[in-house]
Formats: structure tokens, sequence, C-alpha cells
């Protein structure tokens, strides 16, 4: 899923400062499963806002939504009704859905209140890990299921580094060794023959590095 | 001859061959990097230039080699894959060569996040073996990695560093071999204190073939003080200090372990002249470039052949 972090709430009332009335709008999507922009958060921050402005006499007037998705634009048009009435709409869902929303809606500002973070994974309650950067051309079948790009904090492809002690990266005691997990993973397979390739460059124009990228899908396309 | 640079002469002439670095400084003051290329002059085969090591900005690694090019000594420019990507990389590459340096040490670089800008985007388009193929390939076949001709090929004596206290150890030798399948010429260890550890990782290297297909030089810094053992051991991901050699140090009163450190660096260096397969050594005296005389010639290592 798209994982994230919820914005302060200073930062938040900062970018409000301009308006009275407001939408704020959340996701059924990643953000709800990762618990930073579902209906709850909506309510939550909602009424955060509200106090926070009452307690400065400069009371805020919010509509609360949840769409079930932001990134789809048959579910943007559940927001028409209030995002062209409202001064302002707050999305905490992902980067990309406050950026449809803002696309969809044109005259209405639109603010984040999240912080997007990566492609990750609930690793346990309350805890989420980064798996992928979506670099377009993947190579898990060829590192144990483990991705050198987004687990290795150089993303080398002939890892691990001398920077590897103990099973832990040299950037920080709490992040793991992509490499000795990928090594210990080709182990645990029998498939250690996988290591000692000469890997060529890889091409990162299937990455961000190509400029925004697009799919197309002919097959799916009316 | 590869490069024809006076430390693959060196080492092919057979002689055990010596190697230091020089750490640029913090600014743009050649006269430091001259004062600091005066203590190495005479004493190495060639001398090492760092590149923005541990990722603190320093005077870029090519402005450094040309200064201890200039004061007589061939330079050995480092390169890090974790600040160009592989158009800056060629291009430096290109300009070195185009320069007069004639070694190269093909690097990853620490993580940013070990100096004064973390913040800073890391780029790791390539890493340190698909640089030493990238390099290779230019300077034997003479074309870019876009397969486009070069208008002159880089002539670089090509190396590689390996550490052999990193873990998994088990894949430490085959990592070396892929830097030596890659196009490797030479190796320059991370610094070793664990001997016993180092003799194992020869012997498996050997195994392979490995001290026949490249020039393995021993790495080796003297330690200035017990606190700086200590702190190495607690802080260097990857270096091993063993408890005795901390403890010999420190037995010393505080004002004698400069020189015990110095002691001890000798020793080490004859023990692996001893070392089938190890070809030479690099002294990394960090910020300690002084003694750099004094530890190479206590280690009957002068003066330094000339090979024509």
């Amino acid at each position: 899923m798209i994982t994230g972090t919820p914005k302060p709430i200073d930062e938040i009332l900062a970018m409000l400062e301009p308006y009275k009335r407001i939408v704020v709008a959340g996701c059924f999507g990643c953000v709800t499963v990762c618990r930073v922009g579902g209906e709850k958060e909506v309510q939550v921050l909602s009424s955060s806002l509200r106090l926070a402005r009452e307690a400065k006499d400069n009371k805020l007037e919010i509509k609360e939504v949840c769409l079930e998705r932001q990134c789809d634009p048959e579910y943007l048009e559940a927001l028409r009704p209030y995002a062209e009435d409202y001064d302002a709409v707050l999305s905490i869902a992902c980067g990309a859905g406050i950026q449809f929303v803002a696309e969809k809606f044109q005259k209405t500002p639109v603010l984040p209140g999240i912080n997007t973070g990566f492609l990750g994974v609930t690793e346990r309650q309350g805890e989420w890990a980064e798996r992928c950067q979506g670099c377009g051309d993947c190579v898990l079948h060829l590192t144990g299921g483990i991705c050198p790009v987004s687990r290795c904090a150089k993303s080398l492809f002939h890892g691990p580094c001398g920077g590897s002690a103990k099973g832990i990266c040299e950037v920080s005691p709490d992040v793991a060794c992509g490499w000795q997990l990928i090594i210990d993973r080709l182990k645990a397979l029998n498939q250690l023959e996988n290591y000692g390739k000469l890997i060529p460059y890889k091409g990162w124009s299937t990455s961000r590095d190509g400029g925004p990228r697009r799919i197309i899908r002919e097959d799916m396309t009316l | 001859m590869k490069a024809g640079s006076n430390l693959e002469k060196v080492l092919a002439a057979g002689h055990f061959a010596v190697t230091a670095e020089c750490g640029p400084p913090r600014g743009a003051d050649a006269e430091i990097v001259r004062k600091k290329a005066a203590f190495v002059k005479g004493n190495v085969d060639a001398c090492n230039v760092t590149d923005n090591q541990t990722s603190v900005v320093r005077m870029s690694s090519l402005a450094g080699c040309l200064l201890v090019k200039e004061c007589g000594t061939e330079p050995l420019i480092q390169m890090v894959v974790r600040d160009r990507n592989r158009i800056a990389l060629q291009s430096d590459l290109l300009g070195a060569s185009a320069m007069g340096v004639k070694n190269l040490l093909c690097l990853s670089g620490d993580h940013q996040k070990f100096g004064e800008d973390p913040q800073a985007k890391n780029v790791f388009d390539i890493d340190s073996i698909q640089l030493i193929h990238m390099v290779k390939t230019m300077r034997d076949e003479g074309i870019f990695p876009s397969g486009k001709k070069l208008e002159g090929e880089p002539k670089f004596y090509i190396g590689c560093a390996v550490n052999p206290f990193a873990d998994p150890y088990e894949i430490r030798v085959p990592r070396f071999k892929l830097k030596v399948d890659a196009g490797a010429d030479f190796v320059q260890t991370q610094c070793i204190y664990n001997m016993a550890k180092f003799k194992q990782y020869m012997e498996d290297a050997k195994k392979m073939g490995l001290h026949d297909r490249v020039k393995i030089l021993a790495g080796v810094t003297p330690l200035k003080s017990a606190g700086m053992a200590k702190f190495m051991k607690k802080f260097v991901a990857g270096m091993d200090i063993p408890d005795d050699v901390i403890k010999r140090i420190a037995d010393e009163p505080k004002e004698k372990q400069a020189a015990k450190g110095i002691e001890m660096c000798v020793e080490q260096i004859q023990e692996l002249k001893e070392i089938e397969g190890v070809a030479g050594v690099h002294v990394m005296a960090i910020e300690w470039e002084e003694k750099l005389g004094k530890i190479v010639g206590d280690a009957g290592l002068l003066p330094r052949p000339h090979v024509d």
C-alpha cells in the first residue's frame, strides 16, 4: 500500500489561515489501511481543527467526506457538490489522490493534510516499512524476493557493501542490511549461485528518472 | 602494461608495493595538499587522493591528484558512485586521464548520512562493481557504455577495495571475485587489525586463484592512541579491531601510545610481507601523513624502486 504520516497540526492550521469553510476529504484506500487518511482520521482531524480555530475565535466550518478512492475519476464526483462550494479542500489521501482532486476541481485550492511516504507493508500493528520504489523493472526473481533497490540504502546491485555488520546497515542500527537478507534467503532457497554474476547497469528510464510515467494498456482502453 | 603507471610497473616487476593516501582539505587551500604531498614523496609508489570520504565535503579528488602530481608523486584517484551518475563519472574519468592520472580506485562511497549534508540526494546510478566494468570497457574497447567510440581511451590501472571484515563473511571472497571479473587490476583492503581473519581471507581468495589475477595491497592504519582504537571499533562499520590489539596499545602510558601504534603498524607490515599473495601495502596514516616516512622506512621498504 501507499503509506503516509499526518502533517503536524500547526502546519495544517497555518495552511488553513485564509479559509473559513473547508472540506476535509479522506479516502477508503491505502490511507485507511495505514490509518492516516480514512473516515476515522477525517473525524479526528476535523474536531482538532475546529477546536483550535474556536480557541482563536476564528471559527472554521468543516464538511467531512470520505471517498471510496481519490485516485479514480468516478469516485471524485462525490466531492463535486462540496468542492466547488467551499473555500478549500484539505485532502488526507496520498499525494496522487490530492493531486487528482486538484486536477478535477480547478477553481478550489486543494491542500495536503498528510505527508505521503512509500510503498510498504504493515510489519506489525502501528509499524510500516518500505518494500518497493516502483522502479519499473523488477528483479526479485534474482534476489530471493528481496529488493536491492528499496532495501539497500545505496541501491547496490552487487552488495553488501563494507558497511554491513551483523545484519545491520551502516545508516542506522534500526535498518537491516538488505543484502544480508538477500544472501540469507538465497541460501535458504539453495540459490546462492545467483550471487556472483555481473548484473548489467540498471536502466532507470522506467523509474522516476525517465520523467513522469504513464501506463497504457491497449487491451483495456476504450 | 594496461596503463603504464608507476604503481603498475612496480607491481609487475615483482616489488612489494607501497601506497598511501592524502585526504584533501576542507577548503580551497592548495598548500595543505602540497604539505601532505611532501610527506608522501619518495615513500610511496602512488598516493591515493580520497573522494569526499565519510561524505564530508572536501576539495575534489581530481584537483587533489593534480596537486600531488605537481609535487612529484604519482596520484591514484578515488572515485565514488554516491555523488555522480554515469554521465558525470565517465566525464570525470576522461578528464582525469587527460590530466595524466593513471591509477583509479572504484568505490561505492560512505552513505551521505555520515557527513554534514545528510539531507543530500544520493545517486548510486551504478554501483562500484559496475564502475569497474565501465572503466575497463572504456579503456580496453575504446567505447562508451553506450557503444559510441571514444576519442582517446582513458588509460587507468583499475583498483577496487575489499573489506574482509564486513558481514556476511561467506560472500566476501565471492564479492572480491566479482570485482576481479568486472576488470579490477589491483585491490586495496580495508584497514587490517585482525590478522588471523585476514590470513583466513587470503587463504579463501587464493583457493579461487584471485591472487594470481590481481595485485593485493593490504591496508593498514597506524593507531594514534587507545582512544582512537576504541572509537573505530565502536563507530566505524565493518572495522574489526581485536581486544588484544587494543590492550597492547592501552597498556602503554598515554604519551607513549603513538610510538607504540607506529611500532605495531611496522610489525604488521612485516608480517603481511610474508603472506603469500600479498603484493604490497596501503598505509592509511589518517591525518598523520608526517609519520609515513618513518613507518615505511622502519618496515624496510625504502628507498622505493625505480622501474622503467
